[in-house]
């Protein structure tokens, strides 16, 4: 008797789950056993956020058996999240993939393994078929972020160079991309401007769109221990976060309404004269054009749209305008937005206008998520970019990175579409082929029912994982990749200083490290030709060759300098151009210091344009794509929590993390559930024009009552993302997740999956 | 070797963000590993995100101790209260009962009280304990308390608290702001006090209409 295998049923792909998890692993044998001394310990980072704290893991027999906080790391000194002291628990995991699997309709779990060697072939003579069929642009290579800095330039590298495809982009889509491209607008170079340390010291801290104790743990002490010498703190979000709880202004902002809100600022500090006018003179341009945008932006309208109280306005602007340091940082809670780069653009203003930045403890920047956040946006798998921080259309660009690669700038594709056009594209049959990475987009792009049905409709789709994701499940070819402890290399933390991975255990069964998967495809192609590195080390050395004179200059970082001074902070150049400051052992930790030089203005200032200036850019407010209305008329705002990260792909498989919060819950104040008829606990209807998604109630005072919370860390019917909208910033492309509308209500019986799923299925 | 006189454990509530960095650490330590001996909690959920973690307080007359008809509790010469001897514990539960702090827990598969022991493999080899370590907002921070006056000016260690009619000297110090009147937490006391802070959130989001009013 055989079972058919159906299309996967969102959340309810039961024959799957049981086969592919996500199940629980916790601490067992050797990682319980007291008696147990590791072999040997290993210094890395962990593998999760951007923060990229230092650890060390304790390696037993090609298992990872525990963590050692690894002290000597200046950025965290041993301090780590939940995520990274359980992280190891997602080494020899049971759900981890050792073989290749294709699609087979006849298995109950609706794949069958074949050796490694087969997949490979498989997948090859599918990119060949559908590439001479429909040409090179038909197959698309969906890549990411928390991959190696070696890893991601590889992506581009096999993208542009072998497949020849415009199409690649990365998950960075979904998360650093306003940021980016609002500091490119504004600096010239999308990079954090300070390390951390200038934080201490800061006489005001303005955080927005950031739940840091949550979403960056280890910055709280950074922002704790400025405040023990004074530090102001102002916290802007919907909810009173962790860190809002005990912040010394709390201004409760309505979704959406950012810009508004740092215009109004700039208005109070134009007509205080907070402003620092030798700065703005010499070192900047565009401010007239913007002193007039902001002009409407009294505090009583400011208030009104941003749904903040005058009074409020006007002490965040007091404290923040006279002050003489400061250190303003978001996240994707001002970026997740249809006016991301707008919202990013107004907070850069009121820095700029303060002149506080290039300066000891006169700071700002954007808190990267990925672990590779930074890195990963850098070296070529945008879909518009090539190492350095080159641009693919521009020809001087090209013709340096084609020298590096030994090929005809001229083959080299245009740029491509972004991540969330990839989808669009394969759903309108332009797309046929597409090969995944380090992606989960089942679950964290927006309208993920939209993303399911494009999925389907691929001809062919190959996902390199190591446990089947939410997105994997619906690959025909799944290749067996790397753990970040499988392998070593580089990557670029939150500050912009390139850390250290190093490799502790061996891939386990026919998995193996996600750069020989790629170069095995290439080999299979036949299209080997510059995809043939032996190890990272030898990545690494090309890479620095790509980058070297771009603005992302890595030509002067080793791995030796790397480990000697505990990272390097790029642009660090080989040689010091003329006229150049000498730079330290770190490279260069802060970045627009008065008298520095960069390959852009070459000394005529510090900011990365041809005069050195940095620009002021007008940010006119408009509202969300999709505002409240009678029949939606309650903002629905997503993000994460401290136990889970992104799609939950590993860390819905750490038992002790889904323990901490095991299922999604909806936040909601209490006023909204009394309207609503609501109690704590209760199971609720959440409604979107797009999908709906059944949860319980979190009845809380914390969060703005004309607003609800999802976090979107799982997949299949809890998963968020089936709610949110798929509009997109204009020029950065990023979706829009932190407001769409929705309706809520009471759900008459719990969902279907409550009897049948485990929490973080 | 004795845990140095001069290194100190200090808990600072304000600081706390509930993340459970310390529970987990707690579950990797050496001598009990796969087991928390630290609580941690929302104070008040429905009304705020505050958190409160719970080590043991490392009292210098231990009720767990005082209380215990086995003996089986043992402070060091250098203070640290240590879990129950195996071979003297009987299971009685009267430590459970007793202290004040709500600290030790019944291990009912061992039938041992188990309870933090300031991570004594580690701080008496000069180590810190893994959840002061790990803690990503210095909440539980080991040091000196020459260092902690440094980096905490506006801040001050106690470590007398009433219950009622007992007094507790404790080896764990919680920080409270400098100005703060009293050298004591009279714990008892402060059930009755009017809490801080809730009576601020209600004011954060204001009066005006959740949605849809306008229009009624």
């Amino acid at each position: 008797m055989t079972e058919t295998a159906t299309p996967p049923v969102p959340g309810l792909d039961l024959k799957m789950i049981r086969e592919f998890g996500p199940f629980r692993a916790y601490a067992t044998d050797a990682r319980v056993d007291t008696g147990v001394e590791p072999d040997r310990t290993v210094k890395t980072h962990c593998c999760f956020c951007g923060q990229q704290c230092g650890v060390q893991l304790k390696v037993k027999d090609n298992s990872v058996i525990g963590i050692e906080p690894w002290y000597e790391f200046p950025f965290n000194r041993g301090m780590l999240c939940p995520k990274g002291v359980k992280r190891y628990l997602q080494q020899g995991h049971p759900d981890r993939l050792v073989h290749a699997y294709e699609k087979d309709a006849t298995n109950p779990a609706g794949f069958r393994a074949l050796p490694y060697a087969d997949a490979i072939a498989r997948v090859a003579e599918a990119i060949e078929r559908i590439q001479t069929e429909h040409g090179p642009d038909a197959f698309a290579v969906l890549s990411g972020a928390s991959l190696t800095t070696e890893k991601t330039y590889l992506m581009g590298k096999f993208a542009h160079m072998c497949l020849r495809t415009a199409n690649i982009d990365y998950n960075g889509r979904l998360c650093m991309v306003s940021a980016g491209a609002g500091n490119k607008k504004a600096f010239g170079v999308d990079r954090a401007a300070n390390p951390w340390n200038d934080i201490l010291g800061a006489e005001v801290i303005l955080v927005t769109g950031a739940n840091v104790a949550e979403c960056a743990p280890i910055t709280t002490n950074y922002l704790w221990q400025a405040r023990e010498h004074g530090a102001k703190i102002i916290v802007v979000d919907p909810r009173i976060t962790p860190l809002a709880r005990t912040c010394d202004l709390f201004m409760p902002i309505k979704p959406g309404r950012d810009a508004a809100l740092f215009s109004g600022l700039l208005h109070l500090m134009i007509e205080n004269d907070w402003l620092d006018h030798d700065f703005i003179e010499q070192h900047t341009v565009g401010f007239e054009r913007v002193a007039e945008e902001v002009r409407k932006w009294n505090p009583r309208r400011t208030a009104e749209v941003t749904g903040i109280a005058e009074k409020s306005i006007r002490q965040a602007a007091e404290w923040w305008g006279p002050a003489k340091t400061s250190f303003l940082m978001h996240a994707r809670g001002i970026e997740h937005h249809s006016h991301g780069v707008q919202n990013v653009l107004s907070t850069i203003n009121i820095v700029l206008a303060s002149g506080r930045i290039g300066r000891p403890n006169c700071g700002y920047a954007t808190i990267t998520g990925q672990a590779n956040g930074q890195g990963g946006r850098e070296h070529g798998q945008k879909c518009d970019q090539l190492p350095g921080g080159r641009d693919l259309a521009n020809p001087d660009h090209r013709a340096h990175v084609a020298g590096v690669w030994g090929m005809d700038p001229d083959e080299l594709p245009q740029p491509g579409v972004d991540a969330y056009e990839i989808i669009r594209k394969a759903d309108a049959g332009e797309i046929k082929g597409l090969l995944s990475i380090c992606f989960n987009p089942v679950v964290s792009l927006p309208d993920n029912n939209f993303v399911r049905k494009a999925l389907e409709k691929l001809d062919f789709f190959v996902a390199i994982d190591f446990f089947l994701s939410e997105t994997a499940r619906y690959a025909d070819v799944v290749l067996p990749g790397s753990l970040q402890e499988e392998d070593e290399g580089t990557v670029t933390q939150v500050e912009g200083r390139i850390v250290r991975i190093n490799k502790a255990v061996d891939p386990p069964g026919e998995a193996r490290q996600d750069w020989r998967v790629i170069q095995d495809i290439a080999k299979a192609l036949g299209r080997e030709k510059g995809l043939t590195f032996a190890s990272p080390g030898e990545m690494f050395e090309e890479l620095r060759a790509a980058s070297k004179g771009g603005v992302c200059d890595y030509s002067g970082v080793t791995y030796e300098r790397i480990e000697e001074n505990f990272g390097v902070f790029w642009p660090c150049p080989d040689e010091t151009p003329p006229g150049a400051p000498e730079l330290g052992p770190q490279g260069t930790p802060r970045l627009f210091e008065p008298g520095s030089w960069n390959p852009v203005a070459k000394g005529a200032g510090p900011f990365y344009f041809p005069d050195g200036k940095a620009r002021f850019n007008p940010t006119p407010y408009e509202g969300p794509a999709e505002d409240v209305d009678s029949d939606y008329p309650i903002i629905l705002t997503t993000g994460r929590v401290v136990s889970q990260f992104l799609s939950g792909n590993q860390t819905r498989r750490i038992g002790p993390l889904v323990d901490h919060y095991p299922e999604p819950k909806c936040e909601m104040h209490p006023r909204l559930a009394a309207r609503l008829g609501i109690a704590d606990a209760d199971w609720v209807t959440v409604e979107s024009r797009r999908g709906t998604c059944t949860v319980r109630a979190s009845v809380v005072k914390t969060i703005r009552p004309d607003t609800v919370f999802l976090p979107y860390h799982w997949g299949g019917r809890k998963s968020a993302n089936q709610l949110t909208i798929a509009a997109q910033d204009p020029i950065s492309k990023i979706p829009e997740y932190k407001v769409c509308a929705v309706r809520v209500t009471k759900a008459e019986a719990p969902p279907d999956y409550a009897a049948v799923l485990e929490p973080q299925q | 070797m004795p845990l140095a006189e001069k290194l100190h454990f200090f808990v600072d509530l304000s600081r706390c963000i509930g993340c459970q960095s310390c529970i987990q650490a707690c579950t990797e330590c050496d001598t009990h590993k796969g087991q928390s001996m630290i609580q941690l909690d929302f104070v008040d959920r429905a009304n705020s995100t505050q958190t409160a973690p719970v080590v043991c307080m490392h009292c210098e007359s231990p009720t767990c101790a005082e209380v215990c008809p086995a003996d089986a509790i043992k402070r060091t010469e250098d203070g640290i209260v240590q879990t129950a001897r195996k071979p003297r514990c009987i299971s009685c539960n009267n430590c459970v009962l007793a202290c004040p702090f709500g600290v030790p827990k019944m291990n009912t598969e061992m039938n041992l009280m188990m309870k933090c022991d300031m991570c004594y493999d580690r701080t008496s080899v000069g180590l810190k304990p893994m959840c002061a370590s790990v803690c990503p907002s210095q909440a539980l921070a080991f040091t000196t308390l020459d260092e902690m006056a440094r980096l905490r000016p506006n801040a001050k260690p106690v470590n007398t608290f009433k219950f009622g009619a007992q007094t507790i000297h404790t080896r764990v110090k919680v920080m409270v702001p400098a100005d703060a009147p009293k050298e004591t937490v009279d714990v008892t006391a402060a059930m009755y006090e009017r809490t801080i802070g809730h009576d601020i959130l209600d004011d954060v989001f204001g009066e005006g209409p959740v949605f849809g009013e306008e229009e009624a």
